[in-house]
């Protein structure tokens, strides 16, 4: 990373376009540049565990409980069956980050779509929406993706759709709150007076302006996702036969006054995951607001 | 808008959200895979062909399905939700018997998380570069990155087995005798764990915000007058600025409350506390759908009375929205 530029230096990011104005915020910001590395570290982790690992999760390889460091060919220990903790770990991060992403790519793309179109239009369609958001946060999340989860049979996807469907009326609200005072601005008048349909207008125009705000809380999104897909797996509602690290947790459980390492670590797994993906969120935060950058 | 007016459009408003979930409800079974009368009946209940024709003719599946839309909520309407065939009891028996125990657990994290968070915010605004703050901003990443049925187990084995000075398990003791006040006693012992587990996260929330709204007021200029008069530093924090500083948080804990109910559900678990997450969680193994669905209606009734007592709370706290309108 090059801090030679004065300008850089002296921590007052001079004018520069604001894509860039705010990576060099964000450089200069360190949580945040712990929690990308710290992501970075877990994502190639679960990479590595996902695609190159061929050890079976399941399969029994040691003596039950087996505390961790104890033993060299199961250096994380062994769960209450005899299974390897390292390879659960490497095995169930694939399925917890993927339900995170995927549910929240679900969330951005419904609460994005209905906020926009809300803010955009106004009028009673705003009111409807905005009222079908209201009802939507008055079901308790996990019970209403319970629900989900039990009525159609329990897979990666339905989990996946389950917390997109619960999630997305907030970002709904902050799409609507982004599109209602954008759509005032100069430029989008600039854009209608050339011809722009309310289509392009809203998708071409707004949205892009609209994006930082949205970033950090599709980042924000992935971590309450993640721990989400974990509560589900968890009470046992994730589909069984995919190891993941809230599975690890739910199955371990009854186990934990004879053994705590099968549950404290996938724990540890899931903290970190979210803990880093929340400095990045709080990193953009700053990074795409002036306001709140160190002068 | 005078008050009562205001609070009976707020009822009305509430009573419509709620039958939007009776329907959403109705819709629901329809949706899922499968004959409906089998999924009211819940696919492992082990009901029988006698079973299945009774709920086929209460319910009316064979008319058309806004006909049995109207049944549906005729039955709720009579206060039955249904019929649990794995517990073989009434659904609004299964639920009375355990809304009491959510309720006091979800209350107390709630009461506990304000009144704490609220406490260790206002301490440090007053430095807000000093350690308390620091502690805040760590305490509110283990909120919101900890998994709080992770924090609960931690916490089991902390308490069970290292330091066992609170039980971790169920909400009285196995073998309980005394009166009534040592039963009210013994369940406040069995409360603290599940209750504090569950404030956590809300903890971190709460303080945060108000460390952020009360370094905002005390920048005010009636604070600076108050402190100008020569009043007391603890009367300008609490009286002046504390209240103000209070508008927002009450704001959050309203939202809050469905998150409240979603991590309930899971410290439930977690602590064996005999309420209506642990009866979620029986009835999701057992594909008990009538119970379930009977739970979302009383967990999005429980969020809609605590959101209209913490609009009525705002009006309590703020003169200007009762007396202004908007």
């Amino acid at each position: 990373m090059s801090v030679a530029e004065p300008a850089v230096r002296s921590r007052v990011i001079e004018g520069a376009s604001p894509l860039r104005e705010a990576w060099i915020a964000y450089r200069l910001n360190k949580p945040a540049l712990f929690g990308t590395l710290l992501l970075i570290a877990i994502v190639a982790f679960v990479i590595y565990g996902t695609f190159f690992f061929k050890g079976d999760p399941y399969e029994i390889v040691w003596a039950p409980q087996t505390p961790p460091g104890t033993e060299a060919s199961v250096p994380f220990g062994t769960d209450y069956l005899g299974r390897d903790i390292l390879r659960g770990l490497l095995k169930g991060g694939g399925p917890t980050l993927a339900v995170g992403a995927a549910a929240a790519i679900i969330t951005l793309v419904i609460g994005i779509s209905l906020g926009g179109v809300a803010g955009f239009f106004g009028g009673w369609i705003d009111d409807f929406l905005m009222r079908v958001a209201e009802f939507f946060q008055v079901l308790p999340a996990l019970l209403f993706a319970m629900v989900v989860i039990t009525l159609f049979s329990p897979s990666t996807l339905t989990t996946a759709i389950a917390i997109g469907i619960v999630l997305w009326p907030q970002t709904a609200r902050l799409t609507r709150a982004e599109f209602l005072k954008i759509r005032e601005l100069e430029y989008v008048t600039a854009a209608r007076s050339i011809g722009a349909r309310n289509w392009r207008i809203m998708w071409k125009v707004i949205l892009p302006n609209a994006l930082p705000p949205l970033i950090v809380s599709a980042t924000l999104t992935v971590g309450v996702a993640i721990l989400f897909q974990a509560g589900l797996s968890f009470l046992g509602l994730d589909d069984p036969n995919t190891m993941s690290w809230g599975l690890m947790i739910g199955t371990n459980r009854q186990y934990i006054l004879d053994a705590w390492w099968p549950v404290t670590l996938p724990g540890i797994a899931i903290f970190l995951t979210v803990f880093a993906v929340s400095l990045i969120g709080d990193g953009l935060n700053d990074a795409f607001n002036p306001k709140l950058r160190e002068r | 808008m005078g008050s009562i007016a205001y609070i009976a459009r707020r009822l009305l408003y509430g009573v419509i959200l709620l039958a939007g979930v009776l329907v959403l409800n109705f819709f629901l079974i329809h949706a899922a895979p499968g004959d409906p009368a089998e999924t009211i009946a819940g696919v492992m209940g082990g009901a029988t062909a006698k079973m299945l024709a009774e709920i086929r003719t209460s319910y009316g599946l064979d008319k058309p399905l806004v006909t049995q839309l109207v049944i549906y909520l005729e039955h709720i309407a009579h206060g039955d939700l249904g019929m649990s065939y794995y517990f073989n009891q009434p659904v609004m028996e299964l639920i009375a018997a355990r809304v009491g125990p959510t309720i006091l657990l979800v209350l107390a994290a709630q009461v506990f998380a304000i009144t704490s968070g609220v406490a260790m915010g206002v301490f440090a605004a007053r430095k807000p570069s000093g350690p308390l703050s620091a502690f805040i901003a760590v305490l509110s990443t283990i909120g919101y990155a900890a998994p709080v049925f992770w924090t609960g187990i931690m916490l089991v084995i902390l308490f069970a087995s290292i330091w066992p000075i609170f039980p971790v398990d169920g909400m009285t003791s196995a073998r309980f005798t005394g009166g009534y006040f040592a039963y009210v006693g013994d369940v406040l012992y069995h409360l603290v764990l599940p209750a504090f587990t569950l404030a956590i996260i809300f903890l971190a929330q709460y303080s945060r915000l108000s460390r952020a709204s009360m370094i905002d007021v005390l920048g005010a200029d009636y604070v600076r007058t108050a402190r100008a008069k020569g009043l007391s530093e603890s009367k300008v924090v609490f009286k002046h600025a504390l209240r103000n500083a209070l508008l927002p948080i009450i704001t959050v804990a309203g939202i809050q409350f469905g998150n409240l109910i979603s991590g309930a559900l899971l410290v439930e678990s977690v602590f064996n506390w005999p309420g209506m997450g642990r009866l979620a969680f029986d009835s999701v193994l057992r594909r008990d759908y009538p119970t379930l669905l009977g739970i979302l209606f009383f967990a999005a009734l429980m969020v809609v009375v605590a959101n209209l007592l913490t609009d009525l709370s705002y009006r309590f706290a703020d003169p200007r929205i009762r007396t202004g309108g908007r």
